[in-house]
């Protein structure tokens, strides 16, 4: 098992015994690189200095790479004259739906594609939607990075039953394959609005949908950690049982590939000015077991002094037995766990900032 | 004519720095890359049509926005990408 790195300069294969071989896409933005392992296939988000954003595919585990033959990209001519600045989200295969690749932008567009990610088609159900501007603040810009569409979640049951993230504007979700959605974020805070309650214009950072118990979703949000259980459409700060020095801050959230009980965060300070570090500088991940109820904090081999951001794309678990759980920094770092959590090592340094970290497998 | 190629671009023509094409427009001229090289021009150019903020695109030492612009068998493009960031 290794490591797709994605990183603001490159792409990066991590394995148990450290950084493995030379960049592919040395000095490009990578957003985002996630395998598919029924199709074998690697898919890339890549942005490079001032040229348009892409994306490339590899069948052959990174030896040779095609670049996308239509790469995502809005309606020439559109009302609202949007071009994708970024592809900044992949949603591999899920289920019965073999080939069918979303990706997310910046601006908040959602694209699809149904063959492996070679050609890729605006979803209009999501990009022309009547409410997009509203729900989107279009043309506010309302994160540092910019915009973004991220999190989309299929139902490995029904693929026409999708959910989605904004930052900023919320969750979302639609049960007819994307031609129309409805917000879904009844219970999460949304403190910087005047209305603490609003139906739309949240801030989730990271929206995780459980593969083997569809009807739970957990989510980090800039207020908060949360879990849903449909058909409930009610959120459930989870995080408020997080310990109080704490806080309940962050970007990624990782769910047990087995366990529908069984998350992990890593928490930010959310304090005075956000400085979006470990909280008091010591650096710790945090697992509950029993769907948010308790927490545990894991940071046995994690420095005992550290200001570590880790972005919301940047944390993945592995399927091993016990379950393997990695993190990258925005300082360059790789920490991986074998053992769910209990201990941790450095298992790469010296990279770029790290966006996204994500399994490199063997093959189904 | 000629078109100058920038480093970033020169994944797509084999690692030319010049290209030879046929005069015509600027549009005429990057649909003709883009056959050649394909996905040479949404790097360069958005799906509206725009040139990206921070591409130049130059013919002779004039500097155009305009993909109408009209461009000479004699005429020289370059094409030039700012190199910003750290």
């Amino acid at each position: 098992m290794s490591l797709l790195v994605g990183t603001r300069k490159g792409l990066f294969v991590v394995g148990n015994d450290g950084l493995d071989g030379e960049p592919w896409f040395l000095g490009h933005v990578i957003h985002h690189a996630v395998w598919d392992r029924g199709a074998d296939r690697i898919v890339v988000a890549a942005r490079t200095g001032h040229l348009g954003p892409t994306v490339f595919h590899s069948d052959d585990r990174g030896a040779t790479w095609n670049e996308a033959a239509a790469p995502p990209a809005f309606r020439t001519g559109e009302r609202l004259g949007r071009s994708l600045r970024a592809c900044f989200w992949l949603t591999p295969p899920v289920g019965a739906a073999p080939g069918v690749w979303y990706a997310g932008g910046s601006p908040q567009g959602l694209f699809r594609s149904d063959d492996g990610g070679d050609t890729w088609a605006p979803v209009d159900g999501w990009n022309d939607h009547p409410d997009w501007e509203t729900w989107c603040e279009w043309p506010e810009e309302n994160t540092p990075d910019g915009s973004m569409l991220h999190s989309v979640n299929v139902d490995p049951r029904d693929p026409q039953h999708l959910y989605l993230g904004l930052s900023g504007g919320g969750v979302f979700e639609s049960t007819d394959g994307g031609a129309d959605w409805r917000p879904l974020n009844r219970g999460c805070a949304a403190d910087f609005f005047p209305d603490p309650a609003p139906e739309f214009g949240h801030d989730p950072h990271c929206v995780r949908l459980h593969p083997l118990a569809p009807d739970r979703l957990y989510q980090q949000n800039h207020c908060g950690i949360y879990r849903l259980d449909r058909p409930g459409d009610t959120w459930t700060r989870i995080g408020d049982n997080m310990p109080r020095d704490i806080g309940d801050i962050g970007f990624p959230i990782e769910l047990h590939p087995r366990d529908p009980d069984t998350v992990w965060v890593f928490p930010m300070d959310g304090t005075d000015v956000w400085p979006r570090t470990s909280p008091g500088g010591r650096p710790a991940v945090y697992r509950s077991d029993d769907a948010g109820a308790t927490w545990q904090r894991l940071d046995r081999g994690l420095p005992q002094r550290g200001w570590i951001t880790v972005k919301r794309q940047a944390m993945t678990v592995d399927d091993g037995d016990p379950v393997g759980v990695h993190f990258g920094t925005t300082g360059g770092e790789v920490w991986s766990s074998p053992d769910a959590g209990a201990s941790w090592t450095c298992v790469a340094s010296h990279l770029p900032e790290i966006y996204s970290i994500e399994v490199l497998g063997e093959p189904a | 004519m000629r078109v100058r190629i920038p480093t970033p671009l020169r994944s797509y023509t084999g690692q030319a720095a010049a290209v030879e094409a046929a005069p015509g427009t600027l549009a005429d001229i990057f649909a003709e890359l883009d056959r050649r090289f394909p996905g040479l021009r949404f790097r360069v150019i958005d799906e509206q049509g725009r040139i990206r903020q921070h591409m130049k695109v130059f013919i002779g030492d004039r500097l155009t926005a305009d993909l109408a612009t009209p461009v000479a068998d004699a005429d020289e493009v370059t094409i030039m990408q700012a190199l910003s960031g750290g």
